[in-house]
């Protein structure tokens, strides 16, 4: 198994490069993916389930190994995913910090849990937060690594619409903040137009559709040019909007 | 003539309160009432010589029995070298137990060399092996304390290790993106995930350590309870024995406590272990 992913220091970009990927020899997954994140771009990849995303993901995130193809990233990476992942028997501020040992963790996670709205609930114990309160946490968790590039695997799928779009506007005010190279992987057209620079949809394992949004920010969900470019998407991933 | 429908509540007041206090002491009495009337049913029985006293010694007869054997220090001895052995039988069942089951539980190698004899020595019964154990080890303590030991090792084996193989596996993705090394790895995710499991098993070793020592000390010893049961039965002293089996009653009752607690101390992440407390 030839191991092709080269980790490279902060600041530097996302370079995928003819990567492919079956499982047990089957059709690809990922069929010769070439895909380039700017520092402190944030990319929304779209793609019905089974188009590869995940995989991506995973691939970018260390979880599975490069086999064909090449990619680079920044050392410093953070996942969120769709589930928060906290561990239960930790309380919620030394989850964020888990694995960090320096002095001044405690100040760090307070610090982190502030911004996104949860330094009230500290010291609680995961299983007791709401499910919008523990992708906050989740988040915190990614976000005290500062990390050069952040992925998101469909953090909001499964929480309510009304904290859906909450968490949404503390994610674009954190990465107008941070900066980071974010990869925001959804299912929702609306959300990538709200908070992305550029939207990817992925197809059978290919880049199918490549836009960018050169829309200002902030957004809001009910502006007029995001119907263009959200036809567009829709049409990309085979919905057609009448 | 009317849609509306009204819905009211019993409004509590102190009396109600008061009411609903002496119920659930009823409900505590009532709980209690059938085993102290058999006992009294018992005292009835010895007391009319429809039991003989010979085969059964009457309650009072027990009490007062128990009274002297803690008086002239026979049951206070005797249970201090029982205890004894089942703490250290425990003990070393408790290290070998997780031991075992890190290493079986951590690595696939591990696995298949650790876990095939113990699932073919498990389906031994231990308490077959006593006459093993006098030939190998004599009659001393030894034999006693691994007796209890061997009992009480598989029990924290099994589910320390279907502890460690059952943590989410999403979980551990997690701590490979945070890059946790693998000590961090094993100390924050595999251990306080299988720490329920492992108090299962803690539980059901504590079990086993009185169901071991009961059988080892009544084949041969010299000192204990089970000792002391067994030369009561040499002089018809059936009071001195259920002086015994009371005494190994309450110690798997209050073994059994110890372990709740610990549950509770050490699983306060639990929701169901933190009902009525807010965080």
């Amino acid at each position: 198994m030839k191991r092709a992913e080269e980790e490279i220091g902060r600041g530097t970009a996302v370079i995928v490069e003819q990567l492919t990927k079956r499982f047990n020899g089957g059709a690809p997954v990922l069929d010769g993916l070439d895909l380039a994140i700017a520092p402190g771009e944030f990319v929304a990849l779209l793609g019905h389930s089974g188009s590869g995303k995940s995989t991506l993901l995973r691939t970018l995130a260390g979880l599975d190994p490069v086999t064909e193809g090449s990619v680079k990233r920044p050392r410093d990476v953070s996942v969120v995913f769709q589930e928060h992942r906290l561990l239960p028997w930790k309380r919620v501020w030394k989850n964020v910090v888990l694995g960090q040992e320096d002095k001044d963790i405690r100040q760090r996670a307070e610090t982190v849990l502030d911004e996104v709205g949860l330094s009230h609930r500290k010291t609680a114990w995961p299983l007791t937060l709401s499910g919008g309160e523990a992708q906050r946490a989740a988040l915190a968790r990614a976000l005290v690594r500062e990390p050069a590039f952040l992925m998101l695997d469909e953090p909001f799928a499964a929480l309510d619409a009304l904290t859906r779009l909450k968490m949404q506007q503390l994610v674009a005010d954190l990465w107008e903040k941070h900066r980071c190279a974010v990869l925001l992987v959804t299912h929702d057209v609306d959300e990538a137009l709200l908070l992305a620079d550029r939207a990817v949809v992925l197809e059978r394992g290919r880049i199918r559709v490549d836009v960018s949004i050169p829309l200002p920010r902030p957004r809001r969900h009910a502006d007029p040019p995001f119907e263009a470019l959200r036809t567009l998407l829709l049409d990309a991933l085979g919905v057609h909007a009448s | 003539m009317s849609d509306t429908i009204i819905l009211t509540g019993t409004h509590k007041t102190g009396d109600s309160r008061k009411k609903k206090l002496t119920l659930e002491k009823l409900v505590f009495v009532r709980r209690y009432a059938s085993p102290l009337l058999l006992v009294c049913f018992w005292q009835l029985a010895c007391s009319s010589g429809m039991i003989s006293t010979r085969l059964v010694a009457s309650p009072a007869q027990i009490a007062v029995t128990g009274w002297s054997l803690l008086r002239d220090g026979t049951l206070p001895y005797n249970l201090g070298v029982s205890l004894l052995r089942a703490v250290s039988g425990l003990g070393i069942a408790i290290s070998t137990g997780v031991v075992l089951a890190l290493i079986s539980g951590l690595s696939r190698l591990g696995e298949d060399i650790v876990d095939a004899p113990l699932q073919i020595l498990r389906t031994l019964p231990a308490l077959a092996l006593v006459p093993l154990f006098i030939l190998w080890f004599g009659i001393g303590e030894t034999p006693k304390v691994l007796l209890v030991a061997l009992g009480a090792t598989f029990p924290i084996y099994l589910n320390l290790h279907k502890g460690i193989r059952t943590i989410d596996p999403k979980l551990l993705e997690m701590a490979s993106t945070l890059g946790l090394t693998r000590w961090q790895t094993i100390k924050d995710v595999f251990l306080p995930g299988a720490l329920p499991d492992f108090l299962t098993g803690l539980r059901y070793a504590v079990g086993v350590s009185w169901l071991m020592l009961v059988v080892a000390e009544q084949v041969n010893a010299e000192s204990g309870i089970g000792h002391m049961m067994m030369d009561a039965e040499d002089f018809l002293r059936t009071d001195i024995i259920l002086v015994g089996l009371l005494v190994y009653g309450m110690l798997g009752l209050l073994s059994d406590q110890i372990v709740r607690f610990l549950e509770a101390a050490l699983l306060a992440w639990r929701p169901d272990r933190r009902k009525g407390q807010q965080a």
